[in-house]
């Protein structure tokens, strides 16, 4: 369709226009709030021991979590692509599950399971596993709201590439074991590096789940999400704001890897 | 014969295909469906009776309504922006295209409870434009635009770079106007990816937490949402309450999830 010059620069307009109002401007505001006292107050607000206890504590769940991840989320694309079996589709289905149910839900699913009444808690805590309130129950929500990524970037890779190199390996004499690490899984790393950006960037951004099972017990169970939430609560609007660009920093640097990784999947 | 070599055709990779399917099903079961599984039977523990009083209160309603109300609302003019921006970044040309179209996941990578603030910070009681419309039903609406942006966006987006322009001048070449065109032409070919992006957003408005709590000041039978209302119930230590609720939220992903899927089948019938 070609539509005249005007009409063209009218829905540029509307469209960037749209976009400044609702996501270009805000954020910008919230770098220029943060760097507005200097950067002295920025770097003394995120190196208390409460926020480098957050990042860290973040951090270390990311660890955990992301590759967790990435090997459920190879495993089940193998299954979902290659596999033939009843109840494939329903698999499929309820893999994308985690997406659509409120991070609130996931929260309290895991203390209802895990929590002091729950299914599983008791038992737990006679073991002396305490999961809720907790690292273990920080690391189970992430892992759930942040499970289908890899597997929604792996799928559709694998079912492009085909299985005639993965025959060709096995006609060759390459054992299972060996076509997967020698020809299924180069083939599609760059999925599974998008797959990985996009669960680490959930993984360090969840609130909603963590904050039901945490506890929030500050200097223990507190991310830096948490942290974010807790200083504006008390009023730390400016702790809030830093705490939120190193946030948003991260971000960011999560879009650059999407771009990056995005071309070379594209090109391959 | 033939189905062996048809066997050893579809299974090369057979071994890590059926543990894959085994340590993956575990794995789901586990760290979804089983805890999923809890809340549908704490919320009816109490007999069908505790379950529909939880669900029925007034408060309970009143933000189940709300909540549906500014999804839908928020649905619909991202699936109206979403179509535009996709249009414009993938037929127009400008400078800092490219970054603009980076830009667009950001609500995707940005945390929510970021994404609350950052609103909050231009349209909150400091704005320095001098628009404050923190604690109100607007601002609920304003950060579920804000959360679902990118899913129309990303889902148009594809389509419309394949489509096959050789129809469209077709028509322009028998009389057809630019919203002729776009109406008869450009339209139906997008509407499953506009449906099916839509419905994302709407699943995703539905539960949302993070962006919202900040914002909407929670305030009971106007600005509470379903989410924040489960959230309080668990804090006043009434996880029947949270349950029964959740339930109702669940149901309403399970729905969208079935729809996307049916959409999905159909449309790939009809392509071939």
């Amino acid at each position: 369709m070609s539509v005249d010059r005007p009409t063209r620069i009218g829905l540029r307009v509307v469209a960037l226009g749209y976009l400044a109002v609702l996501l270009l401007v805000p954020v910008g505001l919230v770098f220029y709030r943060t760097f507005e006292k200097g950067l002295g107050f920025v770097w003394d607000s995120i190196t208390t021991p409460a926020a480098i206890h957050a990042l860290f504590l973040t951090l270390e769940v990311a660890a955990i979590t992301v590759p967790l991840n990435a090997a459920f989320g190879v495993l089940a694309a193998l299954a979902l692509v290659r596999g033939r079996f009843p109840g494939r589709r329903l698999l499929d289905a309820l893999i994308d599950l985690p997406f659509a149910i409120s991070p609130v839900v996931v929260g309290l699913a895991l203390l209802l399971v895990f929590g002091r009444t729950g299914w599983l808690g008791p038992a737990l805590a006679d073991a002396g596993i305490q999961v809720i309130f907790s690292v273990p129950g920080i690391v189970l929500a992430t892992v759930f709201v942040s499970m289908p990524f890899v597997v929604r970037e792996v799928a559709p890779v694998l079912k492009e590439i085909g299985e005639e190199q993965e025959q060709a390996a096995a006609t060759l004499g390459a054992g299972a074991w060996q076509t997967f690490w020698r020809v299924t899984l180069p083939a599609v790393r760059w999925g599974l590096a998008y797959g990985v950006v996009l669960s680490t960037a959930r993984a360090i951004g969840e609130f909603g789940a963590v904050s039901v099972v945490s506890g929030k017990i500050a200097g223990e169970t507190e991310t830096l999400t948490l942290l974010v939430e807790k200083r504006f609560q008390n009023f730390d609007l400016a702790g809030a704001y830093a705490a939120s660009a190193l946030l948003a920093l991260i971000a960011l640097g999560t879009l650059l890897a999407m771009s990056v990784i995005g071309a070379r999947k594209s090109e391959a | 014969m033939s189905s062996i070599a048809l066997n050893l055709r579809t299974r090369p990779s057979g071994r890590p295909g059926a543990l894959g399917l085994g340590i993956s099903t575990l794995w789901l079961s586990l760290i979804v469906l089983l805890p999923l599984a809890a809340v549908v039977v704490r919320s009816t523990e109490g007999g069908f009776d505790t379950f529909w009083n939880a669900v029925s209160s007034r408060q309970a309603v009143a933000a189940l309504r709300f909540t549906l109300e500014v999804s839908l609302l928020s649905t619909l003019i991202n699936a109206v922006c979403g179509t535009l921006i996709a249009w414009v970044l993938v037929r127009d040309r400008f400078r800092g295209k490219r970054l603009v179209n980076a830009l667009i996941d950001l609500p995707f990578a940005l945390p929510t409870i970021v994404a609350g603030l950052t609103l909050l910070a231009l349209y909150g009681p400091r704005s320095p434009v001098g628009i404050n419309v923190a604690f109100t039903q607007f601002a609920v609406l304003l950060a579920l635009l804000f959360v679902t942006l990118p899913f129309v966006i990303r889902s148009v987006q594809p389509v419309l770079l394949e489509l096959d322009r050789d129809m469209e001048e077709a028509a322009a070449s028998l009389g057809a106007r630019p919203g002729v065109i776009f109406a008869r032409v450009i339209m139906p070919a997008l509407l499953p990816a506009i449906l099916s992006g839509a419905a994302l957003a709407f699943a995703r408005g539905v539960g949302e937490f993070g962006s919202v709590v900040l914002i909407s000041g929670n305030v009971p039978f106007d600005t509470q949402v379903a989410s924040v209302f489960v959230y309080k119930q668990i804090e006043s230590d009434n996880p029947g309450g949270a349950a029964a609720v959740s339930v109702v939220l669940l149901g309403l992903s399970l729905l969208v999830l079935v729809a996307i899927r049916t959409a999905g089948a159909w449309g790939s019938r009809h392509e071939r």
